[in-house]
């Protein structure tokens, strides 16, 4: 679609929409729907070495305007997505990001090395901001030397440019993104869901079974446009936003804070037609800019110079 | 096919304490092709609430393109689908999940249908696709109270209808399996829809020499087995990494399928 095509390092994306990890599965369920061939990308549910059946239920419960999840990285293990996942997938035109996680070090080097063979997978996104699995995880991801040393270790046996998920659980997340950046990354994906929690007001329990969650959907949008509005300024790396986007507006929003593409989340299990509703609707809006593509538009909200351009 | 429609409300009636029978208009009666399947309700058209509300099919009448649903006004959500009035419009996605299966029960055989609560409903879509087949059906319905039951006089117009309350104020004091086992039903298959330990009752009791299908209830995100948040394990390998996805593989499975 013209004016939408998006060139990041390794994706040649015709449009900057796609899925967020997590919540598309492997993308079967949605392909009785409609045609994946028409996402600018997809990111593919986290894959671990071994298989992995998750955390007991409840794993979800709803919040205002957003949701809790701890589904615990629950997926069918490296072999099988690489086996059966990723071939399937590849009868559709859509560049794949694989989402890698793990518990080691050793874990997340394994599962980059080979999944990045796949000659669909275009990048990988490197997961060190999970909130729901007990050991690692979350720990890549909130200590800025950890994750440089861990992206660094993962760009060495990588045969495809690695994006790094950024959680919003930690202090200063510009230490974070500079980290991985001294550490090789090729681009930054964010954010992750943040921390917490709700209580049954009948027995005052924690609904999840695993107590927390992270925190999803559209509650979370203005944390992400914050984060992203100050890296962006920060790092010379693309940014892929996501955080409760619903709407082509949202995206508009998430370039203006300076992301170069745009992963939608939750909202796929609100209307799970969402995603091609957006692209549709994109065109339209970016016209309505006065810019001829949507790149243009990536930073509008801190790029002044340009701004001041736009009003001459 | 799942359609995602904006359905409109022909009818919304409160049938018992805080129970409601809604009735809804559009094309998607015509994708509806097995009972027990679900359709799920986005009841507010902002972000609040932001998921959608999973509820069985208790009617479909494609003649009329309309389906009903029946429903216990529990939460918020809930509450507000409640408040909805006829004419009002009710973005609908469905029909989802695999039924129960009609297929598995023969002319002239003899099929109990037991409910619990708001598992009631789906089991009347079932039952009436069960008579048109010439299958003998009997209904064997749990509530907690007088108040909540309902239904009964539409079960028994299509079989013989034994309520059971919680505290005896309607039908027989007990549990549905007192009924079963006082008035020693015979039957060939066993359909039923309700509470987890109602379902585990009649696996234990009934599965080693009865065909049983039971449908299951969870808390379910997006409800196309997208989401994993209403996984459970296998039967046959009941703490590895094996398992089911009760909205999409579900809600209805074979008793013995999935850990209970």
């Amino acid at each position: 679609m013209k004016g939408l095509q998006v060139e990041l390092p390794g994706l040649s994306l015709k449009n900057p929409i796609m899925p967020a990890s997590g919540c598309f599965g492997f993308g079967r369920e949605f392909s009785d729907l409609y045609d994946l061939s028409m996402l600018g990308a997809i990111m593919i549910k986290a894959t671990t070495v071994e298989p992995r059946f998750g955390n007991p239920t409840p794993r979800v419960a709803e919040t205002s305007a957003g949701m809790l999840n701890a589904i615990g990285l629950q997926n069918p293990g490296l072999e099988k997505v690489y086996h059966v996942e990723l071939p399937w997938l590849a009868q559709f035109d859509v560049p794949i990001i694989a989402n890698v996680a793990g518990s080691t070090e050793e874990d997340y080097v394994q599962v980059a090395r080979e999944i990045s063979k796949a000659p669909n997978v275009h990048a990988l996104e490197l997961n060190i901001s999970c909130p729901n699995v007990k050991t690692g995880g979350i720990a890549f991801g909130t200590i800025p030397e950890v994750a440089k040393n861990l992206t660094k270790k993962v760009k060495e046996v990588s045969e495809v440019p690695v994006y790094v998920k950024l959680s919003p659980n930690v202090t200063n997340i510009v230490d974070m993104a500079k980290a991985v950046e001294d550490g090789g990354a090729d681009g930054l994906t964010m954010i992750n869901t943040l921390l917490g929690m709700r209580l049954d007001l009948k027995t005052g329990q924690p609904i999840l079974a695993n107590k927390s969650g992270g925190l999803s959907g559209p509650a979370i949008k203005p944390v992400a446009i914050r984060m992203i509005y100050e890296v962006s300024q920060q790092v010379s790396l693309p940014i892929i936003g996501m955080g409760g986007v619903q709407t082509a507006e949202d995206v508009i929003e998430y370039f203006f804070a300076g992301a170069s593409a745009v992963a939608v989340g939750t909202a796929n299990f609100v209307d799970p037609f969402v995603c091609p509703s957006i692209i549709n609707e994109l065109p339209e809006l970016v016209d309505r800019l006065g810019v001829d593509h949507i790149s243009e538009i990536t930073g509008r909200s801190w790029k002044t110079f340009e701004k001041s351009n736009h009003r001459a | 096919m799942i359609v995602k429609e904006l359905c409109q409300i022909t009818s919304q009636k409160e049938i018992a304490h805080d129970i409601f029978e809604l009735t809804l208009k559009g094309e998607l009666p015509n994708s509806m092709n097995e009972p027990g399947q679900f359709v799920h309700m986005k009841v507010s058209n902002g972000l609040d609430p932001l998921l959608r509300r999973p509820i069985s099919i208790a009617n479909i009448d494609k003649k009329a393109s309309e389906f009903t649903v029946i429903y216990r006004k529990d939460g918020r959500g809930t509450t507000i689908l409640s408040e909805k009035q006829p004419g009002e419009k009710v973005d609908v996605l469905g029909p989802l999940g695999h039924g129960f299966p009609v297929e598995e029960v023969n002319k002239g055989e003899t099929a109990l249908l037991v409910g619990g609560g708001i598992g009631v409903p789906p089991l009347y879509q079932l039952s009436k696709e069960l008579v048109q087949k010439g299958v003998r059906v009997i209904h064997v319905l749990g509530f907690q109270t007088k108040d909540v039951v309902f239904y009964e006089e539409a079960f028994s117009k299509l079989g013989k209808t034994y309520i059971a309350t919680v505290d005896g104020t309607a039908g027989t004091k007990g549990f549905v399996t007192d009924v079963i086992n006082n008035e020693e039903l015979n039957f060939d298959i066993i359909y039923s829809c309700g509470p987890t330990p109602m379902l585990r009752a009649l696996e234990n009791n009934y599965s080693s020499n009865h065909k049983v299908y039971l449908s299951l209830e969870e808390r379910m995100g997006c409800g196309i087995g997208a989401c994993f948040a209403c996984v459970c394990h296998t039967a046959d390998d009941p703490t590895g990494f094996s398992y089911k996805k009760v909205c999409s593989d579900g809600p209805v499975f074979k008793a013995g399928e999935v850990l209970l």
